[in-house]
């Protein structure tokens, strides 16, 4: 007997999870639409379902030492229009689906999606977050590129919940995030672009990129970025065809109804190229 | 099955269902209340668009648990208001009405915008309407009906 569950505290979501195998519901912007059924039927889950989204104790953004936290069940628009939001985040939800879907999207069920072309995980690639998973055994911290590990699979057990993402606060003297889709609104990303500088007195202190659906997991390469960190912005700007050189092999994209893998690849290496000679 | 309690057009309702069910099905098949109409089915069209707590989502993607403890606005509960009036009869004297199955969202979706931002440019609207697709009207006299209502209907929102 199937035995779908609305829970009414995160504790007590915790003890289900922790007694049998549940699908967790957020937002369902994507459970509703991967498990779809005909017109007028219930979509079809071979597991029960627990119901996270009107969790309340889940839904908030604060400043905590150092970091912004945010509690996974906050739908996106909230995010959009909160002044703690680290810029980068409000630029890649911006321009993620409309309204009407970002007043259900979570960045928690991004991250439990998993897809390569989610919009918000370059974000949190860049930014270093972490992610809070919490069970009935505890808490676990893991930073963003351990949790994800392929296209639609990550590490987060059967009976973790994610709790909370934490963003360490921190400064960006230039900062873009780039989706190219096929349409402005409601479009999956084709590719897309983020890049971070801190550059203080002519010299460069932080250099982040990241790259979306150009590789099986969100791209980003900390011993490539160290290199250029210590360097005038004129160096920086000077090395653009060896930095593009140094990602090339790791852009290995695939092609799929939204586009080829040459598209992606070559669009991708424009946006750092034209990143880095107009900083 | 599950309990689930929601308001819905302003009444109280308590109903033991499965929550999977899509909130579009409930409220047509259940209530009766097909001015929600069906399109993509996908999140994609905003043809079924309602209000949950006055902000506007597709029901054809929100499970029926996810609306427990809410506040349901239809266009059917929404046309008893003021503010409908004003917007439905700014989108009829702009001519943003052509087949119409998609009027009743892009109402709702107006609605959500207003509540928000009483006062939006022509590129607040666009964005506040880009989840509602129309195959007829090409947008313009639509833009326009919500600038119309905006200044109609000052002091409603
Ligand atoms: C029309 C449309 C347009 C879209 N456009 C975009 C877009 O532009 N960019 C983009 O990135 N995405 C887009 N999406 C995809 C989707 O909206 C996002 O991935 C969204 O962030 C999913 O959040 P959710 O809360 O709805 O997830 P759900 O569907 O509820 O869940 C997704 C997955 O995450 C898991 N999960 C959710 N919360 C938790 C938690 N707290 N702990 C553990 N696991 C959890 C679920 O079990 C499930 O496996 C679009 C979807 C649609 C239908
Ligand atoms: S039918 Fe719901 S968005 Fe198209
Ligand atoms: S009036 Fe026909 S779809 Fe909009």
């Amino acid at each position: 007997m199937v035995k779908n569950i609305i829970p009414t505290s995160l504790n007590e979501a915790l003890e289900l999870l922790n007694d049998r195998p549940f699908k967790i519901m957020a937002g369902g912007t994507d459970l509703m639409v991967q498990r779809r059924a005909w017109s007028q039927t219930p979509p079809e889950f071979i597991e029960d379902v627990l119901y996270i989204f009107n969790l309340e104790e889940l839904k908030y953004i604060k400043e905590d030492k150092g970091f912004i936290v945010i509690g996974s069940t906050t739908p996106v628009e909230d995010l959009l229009h909160n002044d703690l939001t680290p810029f980068l985040l409000k630029e890649a939800i911006g321009i993620m689906a409309s309204p009407a879907l970002r007043h259900m999207a979570t960045i928690a069920g991004n991250i439990g999606n998993a897809s390569p072309a989610g919009d918000t995980l370059p974000i949190l690639y860049v930014l270093d977050a972490i992610i809070v998973l919490e069970s009935i055994e505890g808490i676990r911290e893991l930073p963003i590129n351990e949790v994800i590990t392929g296209p639609r699979k990550h590490v987060i057990k059967q009976n973790e919940i994610i709790k909370e993402i934490k963003i360490p606060i921190s400064v960006y003297t230039d900062s873009v995030f780039e989706k190219v889709g096929g349409r402005k609104a409601d479009a999956i990303s084709k590719l897309s672009f983020t890049g971070a500088v801190n550059i203080k007195d002519d010299k460069v202190l932080d250099f982040r990129i990241a790259f979306g659906a150009v590789s099986a997991t969100i791209l980003r390469r900390k011993e490539i970025e160290e290199k250029y960190v210590g360097l005038t912005k004129e160096e920086l700007i000077g090395k653009v065809d060896e930095i593009v050189n140094e990602y090339d092999p790791f852009i290995r994209p695939i092609d799929d109804q939204r586009s080829n893998k040459e598209y992606r690849k070559t669009v991708a290496l424009n946006l750092l190229k034209n990143f880095i000679i107009t900083l | 099955m599950a309990k689930i309690r929601f308001k819905l057009n302003n009444k109280m309702i308590e109903i033991d269902e499965n929550p999977n069910l899509r909130l579009l099905d409930v409220l047509r098949d259940k209530f009766g209340f097909t001015g929600v109409k069906e399109g993509c089915g996908e999140g994609e069209c905003g043809a079924c668009a309602i209000l949950i707590n006055n902000d506007v989502v597709n029901s054809c993607i929100v499970p029926l648990g996810n609306v427990n403890g809410k506040e349901i606005m239809t266009i059917e509960g929404f046309s008893l208001s003021e503010k409908f009036d004003v917007i439905s009869s700014s989108f009829a004297e702009e001519g943003a009405v052509q087949c119409g199955i998609c009027t009743p969202g892009m109402i709702i979706a107006s609605e959500s915008l207003l509540n928000k931002n009483p006062k939006p440019t022509d590129e607040e609207i666009r964005i506040g309407l880009s989840g509602n697709l129309c195959r007829c009207t090409g947008y313009n006299a639509i833009v326009k009906a919500v600038t119309k209502a905006s200044k109609k209907g000052d002091g409603l929102w």
